[in-house]
């Protein structure tokens, strides 16, 4: 597209279908204490297979 | 729902729901903020007017862009509807009653005496204490008892100041790691030290044993050495910084973080997260003084326009070091766009009260470490497990939905409905809002993804 970049990102809506294992870190627990951001966490799920397309 | 804004000469559309961003032209960002309210001829006309002395927007191109807009919401990457809401809450109900990561509080007293401490000086508004070595071990088995099916469990040896209990967190450790193989559990510790009482012992162990390890330093000395003081009134940079540095040397690439405060003493706190890059740290954390409104640390209106102008200068700033070999991460412009968290996690949120809660050094278990001394938010101990269900229930519904404030905002399933400690904290409810709070978290955000299209442009040369 010449006037659209897009950048590669995980969809979310897809990430529903094999999502929520829970096993990802808790969301202040090791770093900042003091907010909640939950964007800059890392996806353990390993079965996630949406994740990279 | 579409979050369109312009930040160091990028042109940056979030598609919120699909999580999809897009880096666009002007001529294209006109017409994505137009294309749900006007005709296509009309959209063709306004920028055929807008653009008239632009060789490059004809009508055909014009139209070609908006075919181009289409395909994405086609596609999903685009004005993609908010369908989620049905399903907030309905992972941390799926979670049953797991707990998965906890907060010791290991010593309730500190070395130093800073005067900006949500904890007051480590004894969270009560007795000072430490705890046993019975009362850590017990809370190993109790993670372990109600953590299910997860694998990976996270403890934080916390206070206060840790290191005053230094043998008791080795103890504690050496327990977990005596029983983790035989649950199936992979326990990983962080420590979070002022890094007065740092030895060799302690970096030894720490950069064996704790995933991650969180120092506290202010930054510029000036400013660390004003709050950051012993009971004497001494400040702790000069004593604190070369143990960290020795400590980060040894570390071998495993994680950790430099992590300041900031104040209304400097809202210009890029001055000090540099300072700390200057230092040699590269793994930078700088967060927005916890405290009331009404205390002289507190960040006043105009020092929040302040420091949402200074997250922008931390950005550029950042890109510029990169370019010269000399990078560094600030916690907060972490941004895993292609294998960061599911849908499940952003919509509910940081797990306190639920999956994450604190321990205090007599074993009472609150629902986070900024709740402990706050009597009413005793959620049980570890003896007994949860027995204020209700309290728990109130953490359990907390999430990117459950705040009518949020409803139309763009960064909901960026901060998942944000802090309930820090809501609470200025509203009186978990469920209500910190405005300030928000108001930076998005600006953080913008500067975070501004990065991500800033090194996209890089790399395609």
């Amino acid at each position: 597209m010449k006037r659209i970049k897009t950048l590669k990102t995980r969809n979310l809506c897809k990430s529903a279908k094999n999502g929520g294992c829970g096993e990802c870190q808790t969301s202040c627990q090791s770093a900042c204490k003091t907010s909640c951001g939950v964007a800059n966490q890392s996806c353990e799920n390993k079965n996630a297979s949406e994740k990279k397309n | 729902m579409l979050h369109q804004y312009k930040l160091n000469g990028y042109n940056i559309v979030l598609d919120t729901c699909s999580g999809a961003v897009h880096v666009v032209d002007d001529v294209a960002y006109d017409i994505i903020a137009e294309y749900e309210n006007k005709s296509r001829d009309k959209i063709v006309r306004d920028m055929l007017d807008k653009y008239n002395d632009r060789s490059d927007v004809t009508e055909e191109e014009i139209n070609a862009c908006i075919d181009d807009i289409e395909a994405l919401k086609e596609d999903g990457q685009l004005f993609t509807p908010d369908t989620f809401e049905d399903m907030a809450g309905t992972f941390k109900e799926r979670s049953g009653k797991v707990i998965k990561a906890l907060c010791l509080h290991v010593a309730h007293t500190c070395n130093l005496n800073c005067s900006y401490c949500f904890a007051s000086q480590g004894k969270y508004h009560g007795e000072r204490a430490m705890m046993s070595f019975e009362v850590g071990k017990r809370a190993i088995d109790f993670l372990i008892e109600n953590s299910g099916g997860r694998r990976n469990l996270e403890v934080d040896f916390f206070g206060g100041e840790p290191l005053m209990n230094w043998d008791v967190v080795k103890q504690i450790v050496g327990y977990a790691r005596s029983v983790e193989k035989q649950y199936g559990k992979n326990f990983r510790f962080t420590l979070t030290t002022n890094g007065v009482l740092i030895d060799d012992d302690v970096i030894d162990f720490s950069n064996r044993e704790m995933s991650n390890v969180v120092l506290s330093l202010d930054g510029r000395k000036e400013i660390h050495d004003a709050t950051r003081v012993d009971y004497a009134g001494n400040g702790s940079y000069d004593r604190i910084v070369p143990k960290f540095q020795k400590l980060v040397a040894a570390r071998g690439g495993k994680n950790y973080y430099m992590r300041g405060t900031f104040t209304h003493r400097n809202p210009d706190f890029t001055n000090d997260v540099f300072h700390m890059a200057d230092l040699g740290f590269t793994e930078l954390s700088m967060e927005p003084v916890v405290c009331a409104p009404d205390d002289p640390m507190a960040l006043t209106p105009e020092d929040i326009e302040t420091v949402k102008e200074q997250y922008e200068i931390l950005a550029k700033e950042m890109l510029k070091r990169e370019k010269e070999g000399r990078g560094f991460t600030f916690y907060h412009y972490m941004i895993d766009l292609t294998a960061g968290p599911c849908i499940y996690k952003r919509i509910s949120g940081c797990g306190s009260g639920t999956e994450y809660m604190a321990v205090t050094p007599w074993g009472d278990l609150y629902p986070c470490h900024q709740f402990v001394g706050e009597e009413a938010y005793k959620l049980g101990d570890i003896w007994s497990g949860v027995t204020n269900d209700d309290l728990r229930d109130d953490f359990r519904a907390c999430n990117a939905y459950a705040r009518p404030e949020c409803n139309d905002c763009w960064a909901k399933l960026y901060c998942s409905g944000g802090c309930a400690a820090n809501a609470y904290h200025a509203s009186g409810s978990i469920r209500g809002i910190y405005k300030p709070g928000c108001e930076l978290f998005k600006k953080r955000i913008e500067c975070a993804i501004m990065i991500k299209a800033a090194e996209n442009a890089e790399s395609e040369g």
